[in-house]
C-alpha cells in the first residue's frame, strides 16, 4: 500500500510495491485518457530550490494530465526561502494547502528533513545534491522495461560523472533488487562513484561490476549505456570541472563499439557528452526516455494519493 | 617511576588512545570537577605501547554511548574500596544522534538548524558510520 507514503530514496519501497506501481505506469503509457479526471481537486505543490526543466515540467503535465492542480516555486527567490525561512517551517505550510508534494533541493538529504515535519502529505524527492533522484529512476526503468521487457538478467553501463550523478546512485540502488544485473562503471577517476554505493550496495549485494576509464571495450556487452552530463553546479573548482566536462564524448564512431540493441540512456539535459548526430540512431532513446518520465509521475501521484 | 594513589570509590577509564585523554577529560567536563580527578597521558601499554588513562574519585554518569563511539576498546572500571567492583563493556552505538556532525558540505546539516545529526553504524570493524541524510561514511575518531 502506496498511500501517504513519501519517496525519497529507492529503498523506501518494495520490490513489489515497485511492480505495483510500475504495472500502473504500464496502463497509463497504453491509454493515459482513461486517467485525465483521476486527481480532479487534489493539488500538487512543486518545491523547486533548485533549477529544473524536464522533472518540474513532467510532474507539473502529469498533475495536469489527471485533472488536477498545481501550486509552487520554480526557484527559491520568490518563496520565504529567499527570507532565510528553513525547510521545517517551508514545508509545514505547504501540507496546509496541498495534498501532495515534490521537492528539489541542492542540499542533500534536504527531503528526507522534510518529511520529519510531516503528518499526512506524501512528499517525493525530485533530486537532493548530488545524491539521489529516485523519480529519474522510475523513468529509466520504465524505458528499461518499455524497451526489453524486464529488468533482470542485463548489463548496464554508466559513463561520466558517476560521483555526483543523482540519477546514478538511484538508479544503482534500485538496480541492487534484481538478480543477473552486472555493472559497467565508465568515468575518470576522480568522478568515481561514492564509497557508500560501492561498499554498501554492489559489494554488498555482490554486484557483478567493472570500474573503466574507457568506454569501447565494453560498449559492445552493454544492454543499456547510460551517459551523464559532468555537472558543473557540483563542483567547488571551476578548473576540475573544464578538466573533467569533455573526457567521455559519445559519438557516431563510438556507437560502431555498441551492440545492435544496445540503448542509449541519458536523463537529460547533456551538454556535450552525447553529439547530436547520435540523435537520429534508432538506439538513442533518451527523448523517448522523457516523455515515459511523465506517464511513471502520474502513476505516482495516483499511489501515493491512493486513487489506484 | 610517576605514582598515582589509588582511588578508593570511583571510575577509572582506561586504554583511551594516546592523544586523546585531555579531550575526553574535557567532554567530560572533568575540569569543573569538584573531586578528585587524574590525566595521565603517555601511559606504558602492552597492548597499545602508549594510552591515557583517567581516573576519578567519584561515581558519575558516564555517557557509554558517546565512549563506544569514540572507541569500543575503552574499558572502564566501576572501582570500590581501592579494587575493581565490575568493568562496563562498551560496543560502537547502532545510532548516534548529535554527537557527530556531518563534514559534507552538500549535506542539509549543514544549513538547516532543525535538522539533528544522526548517525548510524555501518561497519563495527572499521568503526565506520553513515549519515541519515546525505549517505556520507565518516570514522568519528578520525573527526
Amino acid at each position: 500500500m502506496l498511500k501517504g507514503r513519501h519517496l525519497i530514496d529507492p529503498s523506501d519501497f518494495t520490490r513489489e510495491e515497485f511492480r505495483e506501481l510500475f504495472d500502473l505506469a504500464h496502463q497509463v503509457v497504453k491509454n493515459p485518457e482513461k486517467f485525465k479526471r483521476s486527481c480532479e481537486g487534489k493539488i500538487l505543490a512543486t518545491l523547486f530550490y533548485e533549477p529544473s526543466t524536464r522533472t518540474r515540467f513532467s510532474f507539473e503535465a502529469a498533475m495536469l494530465r489527471l485533472g488536477g492542480s498545481i501550486i509552487g516555486f520554480s526557484e527559491p527567490n520568490s518563496s520565504s526561502v529567499a527570507k532565510g525561512e528553513s525547510i521545517a517551517d517551508t514545508i509545514r505550510t505547504i501540507e496546509c494547502y496541498a495534498d501532495i508534494a515534490v521537492m528539489r533541493h541542492p542540499k542533500e538529504g534536504a527531503p528526507r528533513v522534510a518529511t520529519q515535519w510531516l503528518d499526512t502529505m506524501p512528499l517525493i524527492n525530485a533530486g537532493d545534491g548530488g545524491h539521489q533522484h529516485p523519480t529519474q529512476t522510475l523513468t529509466d526503468i520504465l524505458t528499461v522495461e518499455l524497451l526489453k521487457g524486464d529488468v533482470e538478467n542485463r548489463v548496464y553501463g554508466f559513463c561520466g560523472d558517476l560521483k555526483f550523478g543523482r540519477t546514478v546512485h538511484s538508479f544503482i540502488k534500485f538496480l541492487s533488487k534484481y538478480k543477473g544485473v552486472k555493472l559497467i562503471l565508465i568515468s575518470p577517476e576522480e568522478l568515481r562513484v561514492p564509497e557508500y554505493i560501492r561498499e554498501e550496495i554492489i559489494k554488498k549485494n555482490n554486484i557483478p561490476c567493472i570500474e573503466a576509464d574507457k568506454m569501447e571495450p565494453y560498449m559492445g556487452e552493454m544492454d543499456f549505456l547510460y551517459m551523464t552530463r559532468v555537472q558543473r553546479e557540483r563542483f567547488f573548482n571551476e578548473e576540475d570541472y573544464i578538466r573533467l566536462k569533455d573526457r567521455f564524448i559519445l559519438d557516431e564512431e563510438k556507437m560502431k563499439f555498441a551492440g545492435p540493441e544496445t540503448y542509449i540512456l541519458h536523463p537529460l539535459p547533456r551538454v556535450n557528452e552525447i553529439s547530436i548526430e547520435v540523435d537520429k540512431d534508432p538506439r538513442a532513446q533518451y527523448f523517448q526516455q522523457a516523455k515515459n518520465g511523465m506517464y511513471v509521475r502520474m502513476a505516482l501521484i495516483l499511489k501515493l494519493l491512493g486513487i489506484h | 617511576m610517576l605514582q598515582i594513589t589509588s582511588i578508593e570509590k570511583g571510575i577509572v577509564i582506561d586504554h583511551i588512545p594516546a592523544g586523546f585523554g585531555m579531550k575526553l577529560f574535557h567532554y567530560l567536563k572533568l575540569d569543573k570537577a569538584d573531586y578528585t580527578v587524574a590525566l595521565i597521558i603517555n601511559a606504558f601499554s602492552k597492548k597499545m605501547k602508549r594510552k591515557d588513562i583517567i581516573k576519578i574519585n567519584n561515581v558519575i554518569d558516564l555517557d557509554v554511548n558517546f565512549l563506544g563511539l569514540i572507541n569500543p576498546d575503552i574499558t572502564i572500571n566501576i572501582i570500590e574500596g581501592e579494587s575493581i567492583a565490575r568493568k562496563v563493556k562498551l560496543t560502537a552505538p547502532e545510532k548516534v544522534v548529535n554527537v557527530i556532525q556531518c563534514k559534507n558540505p552538500r549535506c542539509v546539516t549543514s544549513i538547516e538548524a532543525y535538522a539533528e545529526h544522526v548517525f548510524h553504524l555501518v561497519d563495527p570493524e572499521k568503526r565506520s558510520y553513515r549519515c541519515d541524510y546525505c549517505d556520507d561514511i565518516v570514522v568519528p575518531h578520525a573527526i
